[in-house]
This record gives C-alpha cells, sequence and structure tokens, in this order.
C-alpha cells in the first residue's frame, strides 16, 4: 500500500476505492475530510486535536493498518489441506503419544466426561498452540508451523467458532444483526447473504421464525439456527470448531451438512452418539489427555442408520406433544 | 521488573482478568504485584490479598483518578520492587473517558466486556485509542456472532492492538493473554523521565477551581459552548 499516496489522495477518490476507509474517521468521531488526509491533519484545530485522543502520527498509523487489514480480509483465504496435531501431556503430566492428521473434508469428533479438557483441545487449536499451552500439544497447518500473528487477529485466523452460547444482548432484528455481522467482515453483497442465512435457518428450526423478530425474543433452537447458519455463510474459515450443538429444538444433521460444507476440517466435541457416530473418528479425552482414537466403523455407520430412526421418531413425538395430541399410541 | 498498565471501564472484568492472568504468570514461575488506584471506594485490594497477591491501593477522592495515578505510578513502580515481584499491574477505573493510564514503551492493556453495547468502543477514547491489548469480556454471556461484531467495532477504533477474548470467570484465554505480559518487552528500571501516550486535559475552567455560581459571568479559562442555536 503506497501510504503517501493515500495521504495525498482527495479523500472523495480514496472512499470510491475504498469505501471503508469512511468508517474509520466515523469510529473516531470525526468528520470526513473534505480535502486529503494530509491537509486534514495538517489543519486540525486544537480542540480537534484533543478530541481524536491520540497523536497525529499515532492516528494516521492506526488509519493505514485498518485499511491495510480490511484490504487483507476482502482477498481469498489461502487453501488449507490439512491440520495436524502433536500430542503433549494430560493432566497428570503423562504424554500422550499421538499424532493426527487431519485432511479437509473430515469430520472429527472429541467426546469424553465433563471437565476432561474437551474445551481445552479446541482452544488448542484456535490458538494454534505450538508447545506452549498448559498441554503442551502442538498444531501444524498443511505440515508446517502456523503463522504467529493469526493469533491475535481473529479476522485472520483460519478458525470459525460456534460456541456453547447463543444468547443476545442486542436490540436488534435478526435481519439488522445478520447484516451487522455480514457487514464487520466486509463481505460483498451483504443484503443477499442477510436473506439467505433466515432462510436457511428456518430450515433448521423447528419453529419458523420472521427476519423482523428482534433477536432477543428468539427461542433457543431459533437462536441457535440462526447462528449456525450465521456461521457456515459468513464465514470463510476453512476450520471449523464447534463446542457442542446437541441442544433440542434444531435437525442437528442438517446443522452439520451446512457447516461442514465443501472441503471444511470440522471437529466437533459432543456427548451426542448421533453426532459422534457422523464423524470419521473421534477422539476420547480422559484427564485432560486424548486416551484413544476410534475411527468409525462400518458396522457404527449401519447403526447410526438405526439411531437416526430413533431420533425421528422422538422428534414426532416430541412434535406430537407440543400440538397437544396425546401419545396413547406410539 | 516488567510494568503493565490495566485500564477500561468500571466492572467490565479488570480484576478478574488480572486475577486469572496472574494465575497464569504463577505456573511460568514468575511472581506479581498488583497496584489498585480507584476514585472512592474499591474492594479489588482484598480480593488480591485473599490470593496471596502483593497489593497497594490508592483513591484519588475529589480528582480524577487517571490524573492521580500519573503522580503516584512512580512511586508505585518502587514499590513494587521493594516487594520483589517479577511484574507489577496497574488497574485503574477509567471513570473519566478523556484521561487514560496508558505510558509510552509500557504494555498498556484496555479491559471491556461485551455487554456494554456495541458503540461503547468509539466512547471512551484514549485509554482504548491507544492501548497494545484490548481484553474482550463476558464473551460467555453473547452469542459468537455478537462477540465478533464487537470485536470489529474495537478494531476498527484502535486497529493497530492485538485483540483478545478472555473470560473472566473460567480464566479461558488469561493463559494466552499471560504470554504477552511475561514478555521481555515489558522490563523497564525506572519510570522517571517516561511519558504519557496522551496528554490529560490541561487547561482549567472556573469550575475546576471551586467556582459555584452557573453562568456565562462566572465562567473562565477552558470554557467550551455547544451549539444550541443550530441544526
Ligand atoms: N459472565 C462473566 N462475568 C464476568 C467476566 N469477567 C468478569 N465478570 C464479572 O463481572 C463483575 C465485575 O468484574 P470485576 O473484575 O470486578 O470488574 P473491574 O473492571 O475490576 O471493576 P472495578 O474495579 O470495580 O472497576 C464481577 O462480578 C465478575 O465476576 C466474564 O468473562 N464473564
Ligand atoms: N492436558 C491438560 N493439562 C492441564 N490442564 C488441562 C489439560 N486438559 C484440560 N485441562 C484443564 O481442565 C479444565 C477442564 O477442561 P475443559 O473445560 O476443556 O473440559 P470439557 O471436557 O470441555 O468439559 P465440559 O464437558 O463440561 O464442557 C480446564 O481448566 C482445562 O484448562
Ligand atoms: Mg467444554
Ligand atoms: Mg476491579
Ligand atoms: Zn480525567
Ligand atoms: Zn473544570
Amino acid at each position: 500500500m503506497d501510504r503517501q499516496l493515500i495521504l495525498h489522495k482527495p479523500f472523495a477518490e480514496l472512499l470510491a476505492e475504498m469505501p471503508f476507509a469512511g468508517d474509520f474517521f466515523e469510529s473516531q468521531g470525526l468528520e470526513a475530510p473534505t480535502a486529503s488526509v494530509k491537509d486534514f491533519i495538517d489543519n486540525l484545530t486544537d480542540t480537534q486535536l484533543e478530541d481524536m485522543g491520540i497523536e497525529p502520527s499515532e492516528f494516521l498509523n492506526n488509519f493505514f493498518t485498518f485499511l491495510e487489514a480490511v484490504g487483507s480480509m476482502t482477498e481469498k483465504t489461502s487453501v488449507i489441506s490439512s491440520l495436524t496435531i502433536t500430542g503433549g501431556i494430560n493432566k497428570k503430566g503423562e504424554d500422550e503419544n499421538f499424532e493426527l492428521e487431519i485432511k479437509a473434508g473430515e469430520i472429527i469428533c472429541i467426546v469424553g466426561p465433563t471437565g476432561s479438557g474437551k474445551s481445552r483441545l479446541l482452544a488448542d487449536i484456535e490458538w494454534m498452540a505450538m508447545g506452549d499451552t498448559p498441554t503442551k500439544r502442538r498444531i501444524k497447518i498443511n505440515g508446517a508451523d502456523p503463522d504467529k500473528s493469526w493469533r491475535f487477529s481473529p479476522e485472520h485466523k483460519p478458525v470459525a467458532q460456534l460456541s456453547q452460547n447463543m444468547n443476545f444482548v442486542m436490540d436488534l432484528t435478526a435481519r439488522e444483526f445478520v447484516k451487522i455481522h455480514a457487514e464487520s467482515r466486509f463481505v460483498q453483497n451483504p443484503d443477499e447473504k442477510v436473506e439467505l442465512i433466515i432462510e436457511k435457518a428456518n430450515e433448521l428450526a423447528g419453529e419458523k421464525f420472521d427476519g423482523d423478530t428482534p433477536v432477543t425474543s428468539l427461542s433457543g433452537g431459533q437462536s441457535r439456527a440462526l447462528m449456525i447458519a450465521d456461521t457456515a455463510f459468513l464465514s470463510k474459515s476453512p476450520i471449523v470448531l464447534i463446542d457442542e450443538i446437541e441442544n433440542a429444538g434444531i435437525d442437528r444433521k442438517k446443522a452439520l451438512d451446512l457447516l461442514v460444507g465443501e472441503e471444511k476440517i470440522v471437529l466437533m466435541s459432543t456427548h451426542d452418539p448421533i453426532l459422534a457416530l457422523m464423524g470419521d473418528k473421534r477422539l476420547v479425552i480422559k484427564n485432560g489427555g486424548v486416551a484413544k482414537i476410534i475411527a468409525t466403523s462400518a458396522k457404527e455407520r449401519e447403526n447410526l442408520e438405526q439411531l437416526q430412526e430413533l431420533d425421528k421418531k422422538l422428534l414426532e413425538l416430541r412434535n406430537r406433544v407440543r400440538t397437544g395430541d396425546t401419545l396413547e399410541e406410539i | 521488573m516488567r510494568f503493565v498498565t490495566v485500564s477500561g471501564p468500571p466492572s467490565s472484568g479488570k480484576t478478574a482478568v488480572i486475577l486469572k492472568t496472574v494465575e497464569s504468570l504463577r505456573q511460568r514461575g514468575m511472581k506479581a504485584g498488583v497496584v489498585k488506584f480507584d476514585c472512592l471506594y474499591t474492594d479489588d485490594d482484598k480480593l488480591y490479598e485473599q490470593k496471596g497477591i502483593p497489593v497497594k491501593k490508592g483513591l484519588s477522592g475529589a480528582l480524577c483518578p487517571d490524573h492521580y495515578f500519573v503522580s503516584n505510578v512512580s512511586e508505585s513502580f518502587e514499590w513494587g520492587k521493594k516487594q520483589g515481584v517479577d511484574i507489577l499491574i496497574s488497574e485503574s477505573a477509567g471513570l473519566c473517558n478523556r484521561c487514560s493510564p496508558h505510558i509510552k514503551e509500557i504494555l498498556a492493556v484496555c479491559v471491556i466486556d461485551n455487554l456494554s453495547g456495541i458503540n461503547t468502543p468509539k466512547k471512551i477514547g484514549p485509554m482504548l485509542k491507544s492501548a497494545d491489548v484490548v481484553v474482550i469480556t463476558k464473551g460467555d454471556i453473547v452469542s459468537q456472532a455478537e462477540r465478533e461484531v464487537f470485536a470489529s467495532r474495537v478494531a476498527t477504533v484502535n486497529p493497530t492492538a492485538s485483540i483478545m477474548h478472555v473470560n473472566g470467570i473460567t480464566g479461558q484465554g488469561a493463559f494466552e493473554l499471560s504470554t504477552l505480559f511475561a514478555d521481555e518487552k515489558t522490563e523497564t528500571d525506572t519510570l522517571d523521565g517516561k511519558s504519557l501516550r496522551f496528554s490529560m486535559p490541561s487547561a482549567l475552567c472556573s469550575y475546576c477551581l471551586g467556582e459555584k455560581r452557573i453562568g456565562s459571568k462566572y465562567q473562565m479559562g477552558n470554557v467550551r459552548k455547544m451549539d444550541v442555536d443550530n441544526g
């Protein structure tokens, strides 16, 4: 990026090339420059300098950093074909002794009792651990050490996370909320994306909802459905981490299909047998360490179909209870 | 000794984050101390004491707590050295959004929480704008998407900062934060001669000097008038 060029260019011209440049001035509580940015900085009044809350040189440095960050966000993310986890130690300090290479398109489940360390394993991946977390695990991407700068720039991290909590505190409708989220990721044609997300969320949710519903009035299942569709369509991250999506009220199979999309690497902590069998492999965690790696067998896959039948049956019964039916015949 | 300034709006989670970070620092074999600056009241010192962390508290009373902070930070630093700690952390409540305790060449951390509203990053001024690290807390209470929106607002206001999510209750993310606190770059011998990152309001108005009467003729010094005739 040629800083001198940007500095001297009339701001209107800069805006035409980089519409987000105006967001920076707005976020600082400043009116957009009428001439060039250089001219703006040179002619700041004492009051404006005070209100800026930062030295002009730092202000400019922040401005350029912002332009570069947003610029690189709109670039295509690099291809990730594999993620490797090298074992560290468990809570007792014993070696885990494993190395697992996960290929694009694979789903890996993480199972184990409460408090065993499932979330910690996901946190190791999200942090791109390099032997420097309490578990001493190491993560490699495409066989090599990951870029350390990812750690502190959420927008460049190749990892998307879907976490347990689905509450909202913002006072917005579902449509407005997804729009703000899309804008914060600088996605192209946000309006189209927003409608797609609301449509897909409705396919997952038991009860349909309208885009004009305030997010704070969505039910647990509806919020979950909205967040799953949101992660699936707004995130470009090739690695998806899921910390338990089992809550009732959504179609889990469809949810997983949406999230996995094409050629993503998915790691999912779960207590649910159906989700566990949908994975290609599952890691069994005990005492903070990976105690076992089980590949889903052909027999298990067969059983999965049975489990799904059972599940469908249960869902039907749930809907009958909901609609006021009796369960004398099941 | 290493020194880190931690600031942030009231109840944003500064103490919770510092407590968890100190725990992680201990696991690395580092001993930490805390100086807490507040206005009228704080119980934070008791929380630190309970965890066996050497702590010193200072109440600014009627003064802006950040002004009080700069007047006392050098002495606090010397106190920390006497305690034999490896790292001294200052916690100050940013009650006045115009002032900030951050010092050049000293790691500056601002703690804000997800519940404070998406426009808050725009409101809190130098404390956030000049921080090296922004810690966002209370992510456990909101959805992933809401966390991302909030973080992106923070990144727009301060694009050069490292943004980290820390849960003040479970401590998730505190280990990661402690790697920045433990960095050798935060090592320093003295604060004398160092300077603030951004000046605090210098000029005084008549009300600062004890004037009570209302009306233009009683106003002197640095007076700003809002535009009530236009717009
Ligand atoms: N749910 C949740 N609560 C948190 C989190 N971090 C802090 N809290 C709670 O928020 C409240 C305020 O936290 P403190 O650490 O005392 O905040 P502070 O910034 O030190 O407050 P002052 O020093 O009084 O300005 C406490 O009840 C904490 O337990 C978090 O990540 N999640
Ligand atoms: N190998 C390890 N060494 C040290 N501490 C560990 C290790 N693995 C996990 N821990 C710690 O154990 C605690 C519990 O782990 P975690 O929260 O990941 O459990 P979980 O399996 O996700 O539980 P839940 O099912 O309740 O969500 C955490 O504080 C975590 O940091
Ligand atoms: Mg967990
Ligand atoms: Mg506190
Ligand atoms: Zn002040
Ligand atoms: Zn005054």
